[in-house]
């Protein structure tokens, strides 16, 4: 490896590949994507990623691992889908030594074709969706091998493919390495392998990265990936040392296949449309324009040319500069229908609830809602809301049994070795201090070694650490999924169109505390998804949706019918817990009563049980005041 | 004279009486429970906001204003359940045909409910103002529902009696005086021979025993009554009838301070909680003798034995000035004089004078002298 090859500390500069303008409003990323596409061949591919593997979501040893995960389970579930197979995922994370992870990623998809597996893992920008206007997952053929890259980079190993495409094939078995001065894949060994699989693709990658539970980590990518897919069933391995997770598929239909579209005219910024006229095979520009956009009906497109100014007989190539302008101007000015939106496929609100049923089981309220599909300058898009209350999530931790190996507390399983005050440290969220200040309350001296702990006292350390969350739970703010076209968005959450929207609610109306401004507070889990044929990302690392007011409405409209319901929900079960109060108290007195009257006026005590008993009923439901 | 099978016949007559209040009662909240109405208990107001002064007849009644006391009210309930266990409690008592205390009562009604920690009542303060509900609701009185309270007062003098049949002679009774009960109605009390003239109430018991001591009133013709602070039910009543049946005055020795004042004005015209009373104990015409705030000058007692008044007494003796009952002339000189002179004065101030100043001078002057406010 040359020194340039060599991972730098944090990159911290903003410096950009040439070429490359500031990213402003979303279709120009869409242009500067495409330069970035082409113009990147003449530099030194590593010399770009090192400079911008914060762009490329690969900034920190733990966020490398989280987003190689990501990137070969979203190539894995498009291929799958593609392929119109039911997608069955392996996620495999091992650990080699204190930084040095393998990731290995299997699917049960169509395989890959032995010559086209060097060009998929060892290319960086290869395989392009950028005219695609459909939904879809929306990487843009930087990732698995930007992955494989970075883990060339940091730890010389190649990446390892096995894939098969037909059972009566063989499989293959590649090691793959990147030539960083050409940008070009090398195949360093090719063998045939037996491989149990009839079909499918197996990545191993080995990096340098940090397993962290907790938030944004791969086990909440993972659990979020399953709500976002639940055609998907996904098989986790963490690291030893925490638990194997298993999401079962929640419908065997895979989704419907989104329909491509042409970009409507609302929807293209000045340059695209340059380019786009001066691509056309049109001979007129009313042709052109019919051709190229959706909604544009031959009035359409007179109507675009007269407010313009333009003869509806011009070339669409020859249209120059100031032209195409007052042509872009005239469009904003011509009224067109809102584009079809069927290609919008959501997840739909009977698979969001059973999966937060899955995910958040026992909660006491669930609230799931789609919306009809809305347009945004041109482009359909669509938001749906899932959100789970109370039960579950007013703390309880997950535990697990008590055995020879160790007792599993809070998810983890304590270290038998170690004092127990170490040892609860592994549980995320719980530091020394707090370990402590818990085992002080559970009464259990800090110093010992969590192997000699009876089942006993796990027990009062369970009951600690579930009282403990369940206090912290009420002041914590909720817990927010954003999912864009079915992917999970992990960093930057401030910084998106969902976390304000959701901010922008008032959820005081609904009875569930809120700071002034900020995020709800309490047991609730709140999932967010906005699927389209162009989400408007606020930048390259895809992390948080940009804040265009129509999405924005759209995301509180949404919420807010979810809120209502759980508003209502919860003012019934106040109205129901006074009322039952006010029940019991009556109760209460009734009996003493039944036992006076029945010596005053001789009368039985079950005919005076009964007599106010119903009359009890009566008044319990209506209020004191009245 | 009535004779015992009477008054065991009247005893009878009235405990029936009573009993039929306490069902009816009982079987007004089952008709209202049954017509899924919110069985309630008319509980007139005992409260300063409804009384009011009856000019005429010098006394303070109760007003017409009454409060809803109802079942399914979560902050009635529990009250409304012990309205019916007291009123269980006093059936139990007619029935049987005893009577206890009030002290009593709070221990039969107390238990703990249900499966629950709380109890019925939790101390006698809880209970008695019940009681007092109780009485007022059926329109009765405490004695009527078989319920006493301790004894307090006592009692020496030129008057021969029957308690419970036994024949006290009030003339010997030693230093400690005959003990006034709680009930002390026709049935259970009955005057015989009466050479008193007057009958002189005080406040204090050590000034009583001083006056016994001196046999003051063997001497003055009277009878002793002492009251030990505001005076119990059973020593309003029997001053009361001993002012009807045996036709006595009757003079009244507190304390110069704003309780003393009031002692004697609840003698005189009833108390506010217990207006429903004051028919029956209030005596009108009770001359108070002193302490008055004039005294001071008039008997030339030493400065050094008065105390200043505290902030309470202030306060005190400025609200009474606005009750109605106080607002006579005299009265208000009598409040206004005392708050003017920054200090009360207790009856022992008096033994500055010499320990028998009391019982030989100022108490003798003073009827003679008919100085007196009534």
């Amino acid at each position: 490896m040359s020194a340039v090859d060599r991972p730098a500390g944090p990159d911290g500069t903003s410096r950009r590949p040439p070429g490359r303008k500031k990213a402003g409003s979303t279709p120009r990323k869409k242009r500067s994507a495409e330069r970035l596409a082409r113009g990147q061949r003449d530099i030194s591919v590593s010399e770009f990623f090192v400079k911008n593997r914060h762009l490329l979501g690969f900034d920190s040893p733990a966020r490398a691992l989280l987003t190689t995960v990501k990137e070969a389970v979203d190539n894995a579930l498009d291929a799958c889908e593609e392929a119109g197979i039911l997608p069955t995922l392996l996620v495999e994370i091992e650990q080699r030594s204190e930084d040095r992870y393998v990731v290995a990623l299997q699917d049960n998809g169509p395989g890959i074709v032995v010559g086209q597996v060097p060009k998929i893992f060892g290319k960086l920008l290869y395989g392009s969706k950028f005219h695609a206007l459909k939904q879809s997952r929306g990487q843009q053929g930087i990732g698995i091998s930007a992955a494989g890259m970075y883990g060339q980079i940091t730890t010389g190993k190649p990446v390892r493919i096995t894939s098969r495409t037909k059972p009566e094939h063989p499989a293959h078995y590649l090691e793959v390495i990147i030539n960083t001065k050409k940008n070009a894949p090398e195949v360093i060994r090719d063998t045939e392998v037996d491989w149990e699989e009839p079909h499918g693709t197996r990545v191993e990658i080995e990096l340098q990265g940090n397993y962290k539970s907790g938030k944004h980590s791969v086990d909440e990518y993972l659990e979020q990936t399953a709500l976002a897919n639940p055609h998907a069933e996904i098989f986790y391995y963490p690291p030893k040392g925490r638990k194997d997770v298993v999401y079962p598929r929640l419908t065997d239909e895979l989704p419907a296949e989104p329909a491509r579209i042409k970009p409507h005219p609302y929807g293209v910024e000045l340059g695209i449309l340059m380019k786009m006229l001066k691509d056309s095979k049109a001979r007129h520009i009313t042709t052109a324009l019919r051709e190229d956009f959706s909604r544009v009906t031959p009035k359409v497109a007179d109507e675009i040319c007269k407010v313009a100014g333009l003869s509806p007989k011009a070339r669409p190539t020859t249209i120059a500069n100031r032209e195409a302008e007052s042509l872009f101007k005239a469009i904003q000015k011509v009224k067109i229908r809102n584009p079809s939106t069927d290609c919008i496929v959501p997840i739909g609100e009977e698979l969001i609830r059973k999966g937060l049923e899955r995910e958040i089981e026992n909660a006491s309220f669930y609230s799931v809602r789609t919306r009809p599909p809305r347009v945004y300058r041109g482009n359909p898009f669509q938001v749906e809301v899932g959100l789970a209350y109370g039960g579950q999530l007013t703390g309880l931790l997950d535990h697990g049994d008590i055995t020879d190996g160790g007792a599993w507390v809070g998810g983890v399983r304590l270290n038998p070795t170690k004092k127990v005050e170490m040892a609860l440290t592994a549980i995320s969220g719980i530091t020394r201090k707090k370990a402590v200040a818990l085992l002080l309350k559970a009464g259990i001296d800090r110093a010992t070694k969590t192997g000699m702990l009876t089942p006993h006292q796990v027990g009062l350390l369970r009951d600690v650490l579930d009282a403990e969350v369940r206090s912290e739970t009420a002041t914590r703010s909720i817990q927010l999924v954003r999912l864009a076209n079915r992917v999970p968005l992990q960093y930057q959450q401030s910084a998106c169109a969902i976390h304000k929207a959701v901010c922008e609610v008032n959820w005081r109306r609904y009875q569930v505390s809120q700071p002034r401004g900020g995020l709800p507070q309490g047991p609730l889990v709140l999932v967010v998804h906005i699927a389209s044929v162009w989400v408007p990302f606020t930048s390259e690392s895809k992390e948080a949706i940009a804040h265009y007011s129509e999405i924005i409405d759209e995301i509180k409209r949404c919420v807010m019918d979810c809120g209502r319901e759980l508003g209502s929900y919860l003012s019934r079960r106040k109205r129901h817990k006074a009322q039952a109060e006010r029940r019991s108290k009556f109760d209460l007195y009734c009996g003493e009563l039944v036992e006076a009257l029945h010596d005053l006026t001789g009368r039985r005590r079950a005919e005076l049980k009964k007599i106010l008993d119903s009359a009890a009923d009566h008044y319990a439901e209506v209020s004191d005041e009245v | 004279m009535a004779t015992k099978r009477e008054l065991a016949a009247l005893r009878k007559h009235k405990s029936q009486q009573t009993l039929r209040k306490l069902t009816d009662l009982a079987e007004k909240v089952v008709a209202q429970a049954q017509r899924l109405e919110n069985p309630s208990v008319e509980i007139p107001v005992r409260a300063l906001s409804n009384v009011r002064f009856n000019k005429k007849k010098q006394i303070i009644e109760m007003g017409d204003r009454t409060q809803s006391r109802t079942l399914f009210n979560v902050n009635m309930a529990k009250r409304f359940a012990q309205t019916f266990l007291v009123a269980k409690a006093c059936k139990e008592l007619l029935d049987a045909g005893k009577t206890t205390s009030i002290r009593d009562l709070y221990y039969m009604t107390k238990h703990t409910i249900g499966r629950t920690s709380e109890n019925t009542f939790d101390d006698q303060a809880e209970s008695d103002p019940i009681i007092e509900d109780l009485e007022v609701a059926v329109d009765t009185l405490r004695e009527e529902l078989h319920l006493f309270a301790s004894n307090r007062g006592s009692m020496v003098g030129e008057l021969t009696l029957v308690d419970a049949g036994d024949t006290i002679d009030a003339r010997r009774q030693g230093s400690g005086g005959w003990a006034v009960p709680s009930i002390v109605e026709d049935e259970v009390i009955q005057f015989k021979k009466c050479d008193a003239k007057f009958v002189l109430l005080v406040e204090k018991d050590a000034v009583w025993r001083r006056l016994n001591e001196d046999k003051f009133w063997r001497k003055h013709k009277c009878i002793l009554i002492q009251s030990q602070g505001q005076p119990a039910r059973g020593v309003r009543r029997l001053v009361r009838r001993m002012t009807d049946e045996l036709n006595l005055p009757l003079y009244v020795l507190v304390d110069n301070d704003p309780w003393g004042l009031y002692i004697y004005s609840v003698i005189k015209q009833g108390s506010i909680n217990l207006a429903y009373e004051s028919v029956r104990m209030a005596v009108p015409k009770a001359r108070f003798l002193g302490l008055s705030s004039y005294d001071r000058e008039r008997y030339d007692l030493p400065d050094d034995s008065t105390i200043m008044l505290n902030s309470k007494d202030v306060s005190r003796a400025k609200q009474m000035m606005k009750y109605p009952w106080f607002a006579e002339r005299k009265w208000q000189r009598e409040l206004k004089k005392m708050l003017d002179s920054k200090v009360k004065l207790e009856i022992e101030a008096l033994s500055r004078k010499g320990i028998t100043f009391i019982s030989e001078e100022y108490l003798p002057r003073k009827i003679e002298e008919r100085d007196w406010l009534v």
